[in-house]
């Protein structure tokens, strides 16, 4: 393997962290979403949530970047492959994410939530300046491994036609015929993402375990 | 825009459909079965007395669980010819499926062993139960009902996951699919319903454990 295939892998290295980087930060938003509704107190709206968690947590990734992919352009948004991919990935980021901090906001002990009620504070207050703190807090390790997972999951991209590292790969290793080179390499690069990762949220969980002994 | 939805193709490929849902539990049920016997013997060899054992548990466990499931699947495809065994896609998939899921049940069954304290370890010991009886008895079985919950959600995880091995042609449904996709350009309709269908999977998945876990590891232990 060459110069030029190693750095052809570093591109669609590039598309990975970017895909991620976007999953996870619009996914943040629609899981926080998710996790609010869940929690709200309204019948109608919880249901509407845990249906929304259910669908995501019970079907393949896979799956929903089809349907997603395909749905679009079915409803007349002709978008890119780079579009669709994105959207795909935060419907589903949401979803994780909306039920890691639903727990994570159940978790918070119920005098916090009545003490900020009794202080006079209103909803947004109480989530924005006692609940979701502390929420943050105990989600952390459960964030981090999702985020983990989310990584990994770009690969999946590659099946849909996107070219980032999974792709990149498959590509190099159809030009060279060293398949066990390219995914070899393939693999350390993805490993070399996840294993900080992995080990900053492990060190996180150990120090939470120990806080709240 | 005037697309009209036409589920024709799918009702007409329903029974291979079915028949790839089969093969999707196949698939997952052979990778359970594997991953609970790497699962339980990497526990056992990670607390092995050999330093090297124990280190190379760990670093398989850290390996397989930070790098993507398709770069897995692909790399065992074509090492497995290599190392002079010829397999067809689908039982290729279904060694990857359990190489993949028994570092993720190390791990989980290795929470569960070390809540068990060490003075029902010696307690089973001088009753004169056999070694091998004290770990199945008292380490493994309470060890395996802490953590059963984890281990359910894991395994539909990996059932999902299935899915990806439709990378390497293996006989399931999301390959079936793709075949009708392919044939018919019902692109949305196909996964659409397959989407459902794995919905239902993995419902059928999870009445599952719950069955084993009311029947197998619910107090008072039959």
């Amino acid at each position: 393997m060459g110069l030029g295939e190693f750095l052809f892998l570093l591109t669609g290295l590039k598309w990975t962290v970017a895909l991620s980087a976007i999953g996870f930060v619009c996914g943040s938003v629609g899981g926080l979403a998710i996790a609010l509704l869940r929690t709200s107190g309204m019948r109608g709206l919880e249901r509407l949530a845990a249906g929304y968690i259910a669908l995501f947590q019970g079907t393949p990734l896979l799956m929903q970047l089809f349907v997603v992919y395909y749905g679009l352009a079915l409803v007349g948004l002709h978008l890119s492959a780079w579009v669709a991919v994105s959207i795909g990935f935060t419907l589903h980021a949401s979803a994780y994410l909306g039920e890691i901090w639903r727990g994570s906001i159940e978790a918070v002990p119920r005098g916090q939530t009545e003490a900020a009620s009794a202080l006079n504070l209103k909803y947004a207050s109480r989530m924005k300046d006692v609940v979701l703190p502390q929420a943050i807090r105990i989600s952390l390790p459960a964030t981090i491994g999702f985020l983990v997972q989310l990584i990994k999951g770009t690969s999946l991209a590659s099946i849909v036609g996107f070219t980032e590292l999974a792709r990149a790969g498959n590509i190099v290793s159809n030009q060279i015929f060293q398949p066990l080179l390219v995914f070899g390499i393939v693999g350390i690069l993805y490993f070399l993402m996840c294993w900080p990762l992995s080990l900053y949220g492990s060190h996180l969980e150990n120090r939470l375990a120990v806080a709240s002994r | 825009m005037n697309y009209v939805l036409d589920f024709t193709p799918v009702f007409d490929g329903l029974p291979d459909l079915l028949a790839g849902c089969l093969g999707t539990l196949l698939l997952a049920l052979g990778g359970m079965a594997i991953a609970i016997i790497i699962g339980i013997g990497g526990v056992i060899l990670r607390d092995s007395r050999r330093k090297p054992i124990r280190w190379a548990v760990k670093g398989f466990v850290e390996l397989i669980r930070n790098t993507p499931f398709l770069v897995q699947i692909y790399f065992i495809y074509f090492a497995l010819p290599l190392a002079g065994l010829r397999l067809d896609p689908t039982p290729t998939a279904i060694l990857a499926l359990g190489i993949n899921g028994g570092a993720y049940a190390i791990e989980i069954i290795r929470g569960g062993v070390q809540s068990i304290s060490r003075g029902q370890v010696e307690a089973g010991l001088a009753l004169g139960l056999h070694k091998g009886l004290v770990f199945r008895l008292i380490v493994l079985k309470p060890a395996l009902r802490a953590v059963f919950p984890s281990l359910a959600s894991q395994f539909i995880l990996l059932t999902l996951t299935t899915s990806v091995a439709s990378a390497i042609s293996a006989y399931e449904l999301t390959s079936v699919a793709q075949r009708i996709e392919s044939e018919s350009f019902r692109s949305f309709e196909v996964f659409g319903v397959i989407t459902l269908l794995y919905l239902g999977i993995s419902w059928l998945m999870m009445s599952f454990f719950s069955t084993i876990s009311t029947r197998y590891f619910s107090y008072p232990v039959k």
